[in-house]
This record gives C-alpha cells, sequence and structure tokens, in this order.
C-alpha cells in the first residue's frame, strides 16, 4: 500500500514512474506527447502500472508536472478574462493594469479594472483605508459582465495581506463561488507590476487549470487509480489539484524543476550542478539543500514581466538531436535540432543528418543504430564533441556560486553525450534510472511554505524578525499538508533595502516537509 | 528632438550606463513617461538657449528606495504638485523641468513630469551620472540652494522646506520621505534660466539617449558594439573578467560590496577587485588603483552588453567593465571633495581613469 505514480509531460515525451512507500522505483515508462496530452497521459500509466504490477487501487499518490498552463499563455489559447482590483490608491495610478503587456495578449485578457483604497506602506502602515463598498461595486460590475476570474493586487501585500483577503471574502459573497479569486500576496514578492501581471496570468490561466486537472483525474479514475492527486510547482514541491486550480501560475517551468529533484533523490546528493540533456536543449540548474536555485531576476512569460519564484536555469541550445554542419568554414552545433524526429533524421538510424547523437555514437559513447552510417570524417566528430563539452563547461560555469570545483548530476536521455570529466567539476554522476529524473522528481516531491516581507528592524533584532519569518514559512508548509514533525526550513535569504535609513530588510525563507500520511524511509 | 514613446527607451536603457550600477532602475519611470507621453504628447528636450533668460527652471526626482518605488508606484499627481508648490512659494511659473540625475530611474521620472504639465525638459542634469545625496550635484558646487523645495507623496501630504544649507535639505528630506512610506516625489534646486549655464551639466539626456540607441542597435543584431559605446562615451574598456566572488554588507542603510573578478582575454591573469556602495565606486586592479568615482564604472554584460546592477552582479558572469570619465566639474578641488572617493570613506586620492592605466602600463614596462 501507499505507492507514488509521478508523471511529466514535457516537450516531447510523457514520462511516467511508480515508486513504493521506500522510494524505490518499481517501474518506468516513456511514451511520445499526444496531441490532447490526455491520452498521452492514459497510455504511459496503464503502461507503467502494467510493468510494475502494483494494484491502481493501492496508488495513494499520483503527482503530474505539466507543460499545459504554459502553452496556454505562450500561444494566447483557452484564457479567460480577468478582473483587475488593485489596492492602493492614490498610490500606483501613474502606472495601470497591463501597461507593458503585448497588445494580443493583452486583448485577450483584459476584463474590467480599478485601482481602489488599500495596501500598506513597507513597513505595515496603511496607505488609505479599504473600502468594502467599492470593492462590491466593482465586483458585481465585472458579474455583471460575464467575468468569473479575479486578480487581487495590493501594495506591499507581501508585508501584510489583509486587503487582499478582504477583497477576495467579497468576491467570493457576491459570486457565491461562481467566480475564482487570484490574490498577489501567494504568488510573487515585492515588485507591484511584475507581480500583479503574474497574478492576471494566474487568473487568466483558471479555465486551462480546470481542464487539466479534471482531465487529469477522469484519465487516472479510468484507470482505476483513486489516489490522491497533485501537481508540480515550479519551487519543486506539490501543491493539490485544490490548490492548483487556485494557483495554476505556479506549475510553470515545474518541468525544469522536477528534473533537478529527481536528479537530487536518485544521486543522494543535496547540493550539486544538474545537467539534465534533451532532445533539443540542455537545461543547467543548481541543486541547493536538496531544491533548485531561484532566479532573482525578472522572469518574463509569453512577453510579460513577472517576478514569481522560477528556477534559475541556464538553457543552452545543445541535445541528442542539435544539428553539427560547417558553415563558412565555422564548425556550428546547435541550437537547431531535428528534436522528435531523430529516428527519421539521424545518420545513425539512416537519415541524412549529422547529429549529436551520431556523434556520440561514433566516439564509442553510446550504443544506438549503426555507428558505420556516420558519414563525417573522425577530426569534424571530435571537433564537434569538444564544442559541445565546451558549451556545457561553460554553462556549469556561469551557473556556480563559488570557484571551487563542483559535483554534476546528468540526467534526461541526452545525458549520453556528456563526457566522464568536465572542467571545473569535480566529478560526474549519472545515477540509474536518469532518463526519468522528471517523473521520478514529481513522484518523491515534498509540500512547502514561504514567507518573503520586508521587515523593519527599527525596534526588534535580528533575531526576532527571523524567528517570525520561519514560523511563518513553518505554519504554510503544514497548511500546504507537510507533516508538521518532518518540516525543516531550507532556505533563509536576506537582502538589506537600499537608500533607506532605517534598516529595513527584505527576508525571505522557505520550509518544506514531507506529505502528511504518508512514511517514508 | 523631442521625446517620444521610442527615444525614452533609449533614453532608460543610457540611464542604465551612467547609473554605474545603482540610481534605481529606470523601469518604472519608463512606463509611467510613457503612459504621460500617450495622453499628452511628446516631451520637447530643449537647450539652455531656447528658454528665456528670466525664466524658472525645476528639477524634478523621485527620492528613497527604488525597492519601495518598483512596489508602491507613484499616483502620478505628485509630480505636478511639487512642481506647482514651488511655482505657487516664488510666485512665477516653471518654463521648464529638468532631471537632477540622468542615472538611473531620475533620468525618466522628470520626463513623466514635462509631458503631464506640458513643459519642455531641459537637456541637462546636476550629475551626469548617479550619486546617492542631493549636495551631491553641480548646482551644489555652483551655490545653488536646493531650498525651497518640494516634497509629495502620493497620498496627497506636501512639504516645502527652507533650510540653512544643501546638507539640511538633505537630512530633513530625506526623514520626511521616510515618514511618506520611503519613497518621494521631489523638486529642488529652482533656478533661473540665467542661473543654470555653468551650474549644470548640458547635454547629459542627448548623451544618454546616445548611449541608449548605440545599445538598441547592438540588441538587433549591431556588431562592434564595446567599440560605438567607447566612441558615444568618451569611455575606455578597463577589464574583461568573470566574476568569482561577490560580498555585501549593509552599513547606514546603504548596501555595500566588493566584487572579485578574474581577468580573461586581454586581462588573463590580473584580478579586478570592484567596490560599490549602491553605485560602483572604486576598481583595483592587481592591487592598484586602476579608477575610482567621481569617474563613472560600468559593468557590462560582455557577451549581450548589458548593464549589470550592483544587485544583478553574481558570481560566473563574463562581464567588461566600461570607464567614463566623469564631468569636469567632479574633477576639480571642489568636486572631488564632495564625491572624490574620500568623500565615500576610501583613504586614496583620485587616480583620473586615464592615469591609472599610464601608471599601469608604467609598471609592466619595469618589470
Amino acid at each position: 500500500m501507499g505507492y507514488r505514480l509521478g508523471i511529466d509531460v514535457g516537450g516531447t515525451n510523457t514520462d511516467a514512474a511508480v515508486l513504493d512507500e521506500d522510494h524505490r522505483v518499481l517501474a518506468k515508462a516513456k511514451t511520445p506527447v499526444s496531441r490532447d496530452v490526455v491520452s498521452g497521459i492514459r497510455t504511459v500509466v496503464a503502461e507503467v502500472l502494467r510493468k510494475s504490477g502494483v494494484d491502481p487501487a493501492s496508488v495513494a499518490h499520483a503527482m503530474l508536472g505539466t507543460t499545459q498552463v504554459t502553452n496556454a499563455i505562450i500561444e494566447r489559447r483557452g484564457l479567460a478574462r480577468v478582473a483587475i482590483l488593485r489596492l492602493g490608491a492614490p498610490a500606483t495610478r501613474a502606472v495601470g493594469p497591463l501597461a507593458a503587456w503585448p497588445s494580443d495578449l493583452r486583448e485577450k485578457v483584459e476584463g474590467p479594472s480599478a485601482i481602489l483604497p488599500g495596501g500598506v506602506e513597507y513597513d505595515g502602515r496603511p496607505i488609505s483605508t479599504f473600502d468594502p463598498e467599492a470593492v462590491r461595486r466593482f465586483v458585481r460590475e465585472a458579474l455583471d459582465q460575464g467575468v468569473r476570474a479575479f486578480a487581487v493586487t495590493g501594495v506591499f501585500s507581501p508585508v501584510r495581506n489583509d486587503d487582499e483577503l478582504r477583497a477576495a471574502e467579497i468576491i467570493d459573497q457576491e459570486a457565491g463561488g461562481e467566480a475564482v479569486a487570484s490574490l498577489s500576496y501567494e504568488i510573487g514578492s515585492v515588485g507591484l507590476l511584475e507581480r500583479e501581471n503574474a497574478t492576471v496570468l494566474n487568473a487568466a490561466v483558471s479555465g486551462v487549470a480546470r481542464r487539466v486537472t479534471e482531465a487529469f483525474r477522469a484519465a487516472l479514475e479510468g484507470l482505476g487509480v483513486h489516489a490522491e492527486l497533485f501537481l508540480s510547482q515550479n519551487d519543486g514541491t506539490l501543491m493539490s489539484l485544490d490548490y492548483a486550480l487556485r494557483y495554476p501560475i505556479l506549475t510553470i517551468a515545474c518541468g525544469p524543476t522536477n528534473s533537478i529533484r529527481g536528479a537530487a533523490f536518485l544521486s543522494r546528493r543535496r547540493d550539486a550542478v544538474v545537467v539534465d540533456v534533451g532532445g533539443t536543449s540542455t537545461d543547467v540548474g543548481v541543486l541547493v539543500s536538496g531544491f533548485p536555485r531561484e532566479s532573482a531576476v525578472a522572469v518574463e512569460i509569453g512577453g510579460v514581466r513577472t517576478n514569481f519564484r522560477m528556477p534559475d536555469l541556464i538553457s543552452i541550445g545543445l541535445g541528442g538531436g542539435s544539428l553539427v554542419r560547417v558553415e563558412a568554414g565555422e564548425l556550428r552545433v546547435g541550437p537547431e535540432s531535428v528534436g522528435s524526429a531523430i529516428l527519421q533524421e539521424a545518420q545513425v538510424f539512416g537519415g541524412p543528418t549529422l547529429t549529436m547523437t551520431d556523434v556520440a555514437v561514433a566516439r564509442g559513447m553510446a550504443a544506438l543504430g549503426d555507428p558505420k552510417r556516420v558519414s563525417a570524417e573522425a577530426g569534424l566528430l571530435e571537433a564537434a564533441f569538444r564544442k559541445a563539452v565546451a558549451m556545457v563547461e561553460e554553462a556549469v560555469d556561469r551557473i556556480k556560486t563559488s570557484a571551487a570545483a563542483v559535483p554534476v548530476v546528468a540526467v534526461g536521455g541526452g545525458s549520453l553525450l556528456l563526457p566522464d570529466r568536465l572542467e571545473g567539476v569535480s566529478e560526474i554522476d549519472r545515477p540509474e534510472h536518469y532518463e526519468v529524473a522528471n517523473a521520478i522528481g514529481a513522484a518523491i516531491a515534498q509540500v512547502s511554505g514561504t514567507v518573503d516581507r520586508i521587515f523593519s528592524l527599527e525596534q526588534r533584532s535580528r533575531e526576532a524578525v527571523l524567528d517570525e519569518a520561519r514560523e511563518d514559512a513553518f505554519a504554510e508548509a503544514v497548511r500546504a499538508g507537510a507533516d508538521p514533525r518532518s518540516v525543516e526550513v531550507i532556505e533563509v535569504e536576506e537582502v538589506p533595502l537600499a537608500y533607506l535609513p532605517g534598516n529595513a530588510v527584505r527576508v525571505k525563507v522557505k520550509a518544506a516537509g514531507r506529505l502528511r500520511g504518508v512514511e517514508v524511509a | 528632438m523631442a521625446i517620444d514613446e521610442a527615444i525614452l527607451d533609449d533614453l532608460a536603457l543610457g540611464a542604465t550606463v551612467l547609473g554605474t550600477g545603482g540610481g534605481g532602475d529606470p523601469y518604472v519611470g519608463r512606463l509611467m513617461a510613457r503612459e504621460a507621453i500617450r495622453r499628452k504628447g511628446a516631451v520637447p528636450l530643449v537647450g539652455v538657449e531656447q528658454l528665456p533668460a528670466e525664466g524658472l527652471v525645476l528639477p524634478v526626482a523621485m527620492m528613497g528606495a527604488p525597492t519601495v518605488l518598483v512596489e508602491k508606484l507613484p499616483s502620478g499627481e505628485e509630480l505636478a504638485r511639487v512642481v506647482r508648490a514651488l511655482e505657487r512659494h516664488l510666485g512665477r511659473p516653471a518654463v521648464a523641468l529638468m532631471s537632477a540625475e540622468a542615472g538611473g530611474v531620475n533620468s525618466t521620472i522628470p520626463v513623466a513630469a514635462a509631458a503631464e504639465l506640458g513643459l519642455p525638459l531641459l537637456d541637462a542634469d546636476g550629475m551626469g551620472r548617479a550619486f546617492p545625496e542631493i549636495p551631491m550635484c553641480s548646482m551644489h558646487l555652483a551655490g545653488v540652494a536646493a531650498t525651497p523645495m518640494a516634497l509629495a507623496d502620493e497620498k496627497g501630504n506636501l512639504e516645502v522646506l527652507e533650510t540653512i544649507d544643501n546638507f539640511w535639505t538633505e537630512r530633513l528630506s530625506r526623514s520626511a520621505t521616510v515618514a511618506m512610506g520611503g519613497s518621494s516625489i521631489i523638486a529642488l534646486y529652482p533656478m533661473e534660466v540665467r542661473q543654470v549655464r555653468g551650474a549644470v551639466i548640458e547635454g547629459t539626456i542627448g548623451r544618454a539617449v546616445g548611449i541608449g540607441r548605440v545599445l538598441r542597435e547592438a540588441r538587433s543584431g549591431g556588431a562592434g558594439v564595446l567599440e560605438a559605446l567607447l566612441k558615444v562615451t568618451g569611455g575606455r574598456r578597463l577589464f574583461t573578467g568573470k566574476v568569482v566572488d561577490v560580498l555585501r554588507r549593509t552599513d547606514g542603510g546603504f548596501v555595500r560590496g566588493t566584487a572579485s573578478l578574474d581577468g580573461i582575454g586581454p586581462d588573463e591573469g590580473s584580478v579586478l577587485r570592484l567596490e560599490f556602495q549602491n553605485e560602483n565606486l572604486v576598481a583595483v586592479r592587481d592591487g592598484l588603483p586602476l579608477a575610482s568615482v567621481p569617474d563613472l564604472l560600468t559593468v557590462l554584460d560582455a557577451e549581450t552588453h548589458t548593464p549589470i546592477t550592483t544587485e544583478g552582479l553574481a558570481y560566473g558572469q563574463r562581464v567588461e567593465l566600461l570607464g567614463i570619465p566623469a564631468e569636469a566639474i567632479w574633477r576639480t578641488p571642489a568636486g572631488l571633495a564632495l564625491v572624490g572617493p574620500r568623500a565615500f570613506g576610501y583613504e586614496f586620492d583620485y587616480i583620473p581613469l586615464e592615469r591609472g592605466e599610464a601608471g599601469e602600463r608604467g609598471l609592466q614596462a619595469g618589470d
């Protein structure tokens, strides 16, 4: 009893893995992503259950990592119109909502908007008094226009969220459960426009999220799996389907995160650089205390500047399908790739195109197809190999935080391209099951809570501030479903604020723990 | 020239080079100015000679923490209110607005104000870069009083200050800004046009626009970016290296820190230490001072040539350190007393960046 099923829907393949309660991998499977996504999930889950011999009814938890929400935004498909409420007037009126959005996305998403009183200063003092009647009028008008998705952003809500919560309560009262309200304090950190953008995107994909979660549930029920269901989020932890329905934007970039977490689990490392080589690109990320390091800079999604949590990644155009050719006397590797057509295009499989897979096979690094079919001369193959190695070495060097040599964990189907030694790397670990590290990362994920607020150190000690932040993060994790006995603080970050006397400091604390009700060795 | 949306984008980009790693991200100011330009039209950028001698010129700026500004955006009305308050106080209308600081967010805030009020913007500023305090500007050096000064917040609070000197202005307005929630909009250093010449640094807004244009053209695939950038700034490449360490600490409300760079390419074998306090202040190569404030030290991504702020410096980045000579007034004894290395707590004298290089070459020749 108590099996775990991890599923990862990526760009090319849908992967799945079944783990027992001691986190042993019982079976794994891979299938191409289907157009409707869900039939691919059904296929791969049926296969992995059959291979494992596990009774579907004894799967206790199923975790899905998927790119569908990201794709909806990039392709502008299935997006809901959003009523946008900002709290902080008269502050912030100088720049209205969606000011810097691409017009095609703005047209799809923009509903009624208002900037109303509320919000706080950096130290928690109110800017203006929240006006429940004004909010109620705005909500009614939006509902009358048929809008059912709301995005609420209060100034400095990462410091105090009271007004966002009051607005959500009014939306609930007026809509009677028919509408969804996205609250910015749960989505992003300090930086109003970026946080508001992420919150509006979150509300816009609420319909997509509902369809994804319903299809996921139905697919598993159809196979006799009645497990508790979770979606992976981009910080490497899980959210319940209920939470995912409210915060679908947090699934963006969960794929690379799952790979990094899977790499951590398979290699039993907590600190390392993870190199995930796919068919077209290589993602290089950093594992810190067992979790991906997060990016510090603004992240653009579909042309919109946001500031929510994302893994810090360097992506380079190098994968198993990368084209190798000489142009104007210069050797080039990638970024163009034959992608999922590798079985038709690569020379070892009888195709016409020289790819990095051909280079690896010809050099004896992998046993695939027929090495004799590779037409390029040995000198070119060596040069291509050295170039690919140099690309990976530079990416690893860019992402690590100190000059010391670091261990690398290599995962992903394309990682057979990597040599046994890399410059600046102490050792290369290629764990068993590396090719489905992402599905395993989804299966073993924990639940977390994060606090990211500005604190004044004027009348309190730094220790008191950190203690408060730790306690809040701990409580968030437990609220998200973590077993209190297993919760630990996994990240503490302090950023002093410039040009401000009074020693204000931005503190970010993240705590994570095992899911309640699951015994883990 | 008139500042329309396209020129505004160039201005914001160029201002990050002049911001020398600090001065606040011009992004919010750019959005404010863009909205104002869309509603009210482009802002004429004028020279001193185009303004009447007895007309009133008002520098307008944002004061406080950029971190607060990106969260608690202005209402937009503060800009007009501080200008109107000083006009009332002085009993005369402004004929043009001005940037106090061409580096960072205060390059674009006055554009928003000028568009809003239908006034031209004087092609000038008081620093030719970014500095952290009110007296660190050319108007102060020329003996112009920062007061009467108006400060406003987005709630509607407004204060007019009269002080005995510009250091008191800094102290009193800083504490008022904190009380207002960490950021405020200010109008200060009111001047008649006849006083302006010699008291401001002319042409700096046009200069920032030119720098931004070079970077934008580089982004769309232009070659020889660094050469073009050196030409438009009159600067020089001081070092090419890889960031191998960054240390930060708080000190009296300021973020101080040090970045260490290992030389690559032409600088292979050398190390560079870059000291910053909100802005980049001092570069030390192989133990010898190479360049320092008030000369401009800007770190650029070696590949994209995008300026990197002191907050954005991180291990592994491949960077070029660009040195731009400071405006002439900063190289005078009075200028150096105000913003030279000793004013920021360093125990050595200013070395003009062209001499720092010569000294180094001499040393190498003697090896």
